[in-house]
């Protein structure tokens, strides 16, 4: 045992005195080491070394994430339209709720395993974490407020003073202190307790059941090539065949000007479903039986179609009727009851 | 009487003293080159717009394209960045980064000068990048910052980010012309606007469209830098805005009101790096 194994016992030892009764020791510990990959997890993307995970880092991270004063009118939160019982995301709604009640033409994606994100937002054009909240914040039908209007809101805050000065050391609020809060409270959304995560790490009494591991198999052929485990996602933007919308989302397109870009999105993780319908970068599925069906029988042929989703002369996946209910129940295994109740994610 | 002569002929004597320094200095030879011995030098960027001097909101008296289209100016603003000079012998000196970045904005006079330092020496050609390098429009939050902070300029005011795309807009001019037409390929709320956008670094994991421009001017015509510690020698450039409607690749505004991120965003930068031209050099 080295000086680093006592310090934590040491700490444990603290928590363990500090919170005898009901507080979830585990989620306190959690918070007290900074971010921790699940022994399941590949390594993170994100740069840790230049934004490491600090107790008050987190904690004004938190803070800002349900701050309505990041919105013109002081109405919306990030957690407006990420809502942690949803998984982090907008429950029951097709595309995106903001500002005044203008819509957005996307489903509010989870925030969830962010650390092993490569890219951002349904159509990509954002590669760094830090520079994500940018967007929701000035987009006019999400927040519609300018950054500098925010800084000067928090500035005549003494709440947001102390934060900012006990997690990066003064009380100047600018672009960089402000973003990389925020990134430490989101990388710390991880969801990595479901209970195919526990059967994976062999923990004890965690087991599928027939029809659970029947969707298992059935998972590995045919969907993991891209909803890669065990995040789910391979994180790449594919055109899984949805009918083009009314109002032509082109997807990666949009960033890029390439033309083998249009019509593609970012692959979902398979995480939390339960929580998170609607489906689809637009919502346009209400159901998981709706989206199994989509591709059983719906992909269409459109420009750039997966070539995943074409082949041997058709388009689609074939799922019988049985294999549909099997993926339904292996699907089921990816729920993580102790993400979308973890009360150190939530608003304090 | 005889003393106001005597301080007019010391006044003169001392003015013709003052002038035969100030011409000596014009003599003096060309320091020896070493990047440690620095000296201020300024790149003025005194915007014009064709034969006529830059103003905003000039809506009383328009001014006119090469295909004869009255427009005026609301916002003019870009970046300019990667200042590089260099000697008739060859010996280059680039700015360090850091202190390399400026945005010039039509509406603030006081942002028309970049101001850097360089070794003192005489220099024969000026370089610099027309927008952001590709490098840093990819760096991390810490290193955005003053002019290049995301959050410089506001929102929809005067910023020059865009955050779905993480990239800075490098050039960015607005105004007004009664051409413009109040259907979809004009301009829908009736306000007949031109909004020229242009930014592109490149892209960070794919090739996209690359609107960063490297600008040289040869500086021999109109007048060397000689930069020395003593003084403050500022390269003076016009940059005629003009030259977005009626460079090499000229168009109509009428054709072409919205340019922002699409293909044609490239014809319109190769119209760019026309716009500027040595006219003189204080030294």
């Amino acid at each position: 045992m080295n000086r680093k194994h006592w310090l934590v016992l040491l700490c444990m030892g603290i928590f363990i005195t500090a919170c005898k009764k009901d507080n979830p020791l585990k989620q306190e510990i959690e918070q007290f080491l900074g971010f921790h990959k699940p022994d399941n997890f590949p390594d993170p993307t994100y740069h840790f070394a230049t934004n490491p995970v600090t107790k008050a880092g987190f904690e004004l991270g938190r803070a800002l994430f349900y701050e309505p004063r990041l919105s013109r009118n002081n109405t919306i939160s990030c957690g407006s339209c990420h809502i942690q019982s949803s998984a982090f995301t907008q429950h029951g709604h097709d595309v995106s709720h903001g500002i005044d009640d203008r819509l957005g033409t996307r489903n509010s994606p989870p925030i969830m395993n962010l650390a092993w994100n490569k890219a951002f937002m349904w159509g990509g054009g954002v590669y760094d974490l830090d520079l994500q909240p940018v967007t929701p914040i000035t987009a006019h039908e999400e927040m519609d407020e300018s950054l500098e209007n925010v800084y000067s809101k928090l500035r005549d805050m003494p709440k947001y003073q102390q934060l900012f000065r006990s997690a990066f050391g003064s009380a100047e609020i600018n672009t960089a202190v402000f973003m990389k809060a925020l990134s430490q409270f989101m990388v710390m959304c991880i969801s990595s307790n479901s209970r195919y995560d526990k059967i994976m790490r062999k923990e004890a009494g965690a087991s599928f059941t027939s029809a659970e591991l029947n969707g298992y198999h059935l998972f590995k052929e045919k969907c993991a090539s891209c909803h890669a485990e065990p995040l789910f996602t391979d994180g790449a933007f594919r055109n899984n065949g949805l009918g083009i919308s009314p109002v032509n989302d082109l997807g990666l397109y949009t960033a890029t000007l390439i033309e083998t870009d249009k019509y593609k999105f970012k692959v979902p993780s398979l995480r939390n479903l339960t929580y998170t319908g609607p489906y689809m970068h637009d919502g346009r599925f209400l159901s998981l039986p709706g989206v199994l069906e989509h591709y059983n029988s719906e992909v269409q042929p459109t420009p750039n179609l997966d070539p995943l989703l074409r082949q041997n002369g058709r388009v689609g996946i074939p799922l019988s009727g049985d294999d549909q209910k099997n993926l339904l129940a292996f699907l089921k295994t990816l729920d993580d009851e102790e993400f979308i109740k973890n009360i150190s994610l939530s608003e304090q | 009487m005889k003393t106001i002569l005597n301080h007019i002929t010391y006044s003169l004597m001392l003015g013709a003293l003052l002038l035969s320094t100030a011409c000596s200095k014009k003599s003096d030879p060309a320091p020896e080159f070493q990047e440690q011995n620095l000296a201020p030098l300024s790149v003025e960027f005194d915007n014009i717009v064709g034969d006529r001097t830059f103003s905003v909101n000039n809506t009383g008296s328009p001014y006119t394209n090469g295909a004869g289209e009255k427009f005026s100016i609301s916002m003019l603003q870009y970046f300019i960045s990667n200042i590089k000079v260099t000697t008739a012998e060859g010996k280059s000196y680039t700015v360090n980064q850091d202190s390399s970045y400026f945005m010039i904005s039509g509406a603030d006079k006081a942002t028309r000068f970049a101001k850097v330092n360089v070794p003192e020496g005489d220099y024969t050609s000026l370089t610099f990048t027309m927008g952001v390098d590709s490098l840093r429009s990819t760096m991390p939050i810490d290193k955005r910052t003053g002019v290049l902070d995301p959050a410089a300029g506001g929102h929809d005011s005067g910023g020059m980010y865009w955050g779905w795309n993480s990239g800075y807009i490098f050039f960015r001019f607005e105004g007004n012309s009664s051409v413009i037409s109040d259907d979809a390929n004009g301009d829908p709320t009736g306000k007949k606007q031109f909004k020229y956008h242009i930014g592109g670094f490149g892209g960070y994991s794919a090739p996209t469209i690359n609107n960063i421009k490297t600008v040289t001017l040869d500086l021999r015509t109109a007048g060397i830098a000689r930069v020395r510690k003593d003084r403050q020698s500022n390269i003076h450039l016009f940059v005629d805005v003009m030259k977005v409607f009626n460079g090499t690749n000229s168009f109509r505004i009428a054709e072409h009101p919205n340019v922002m991120f699409s293909e044609y965003s490239t014809k319109v930068a190769n119209n760019l790096t026309g716009m500027f031209r040595h006219d003189h050099t204080e030294n």
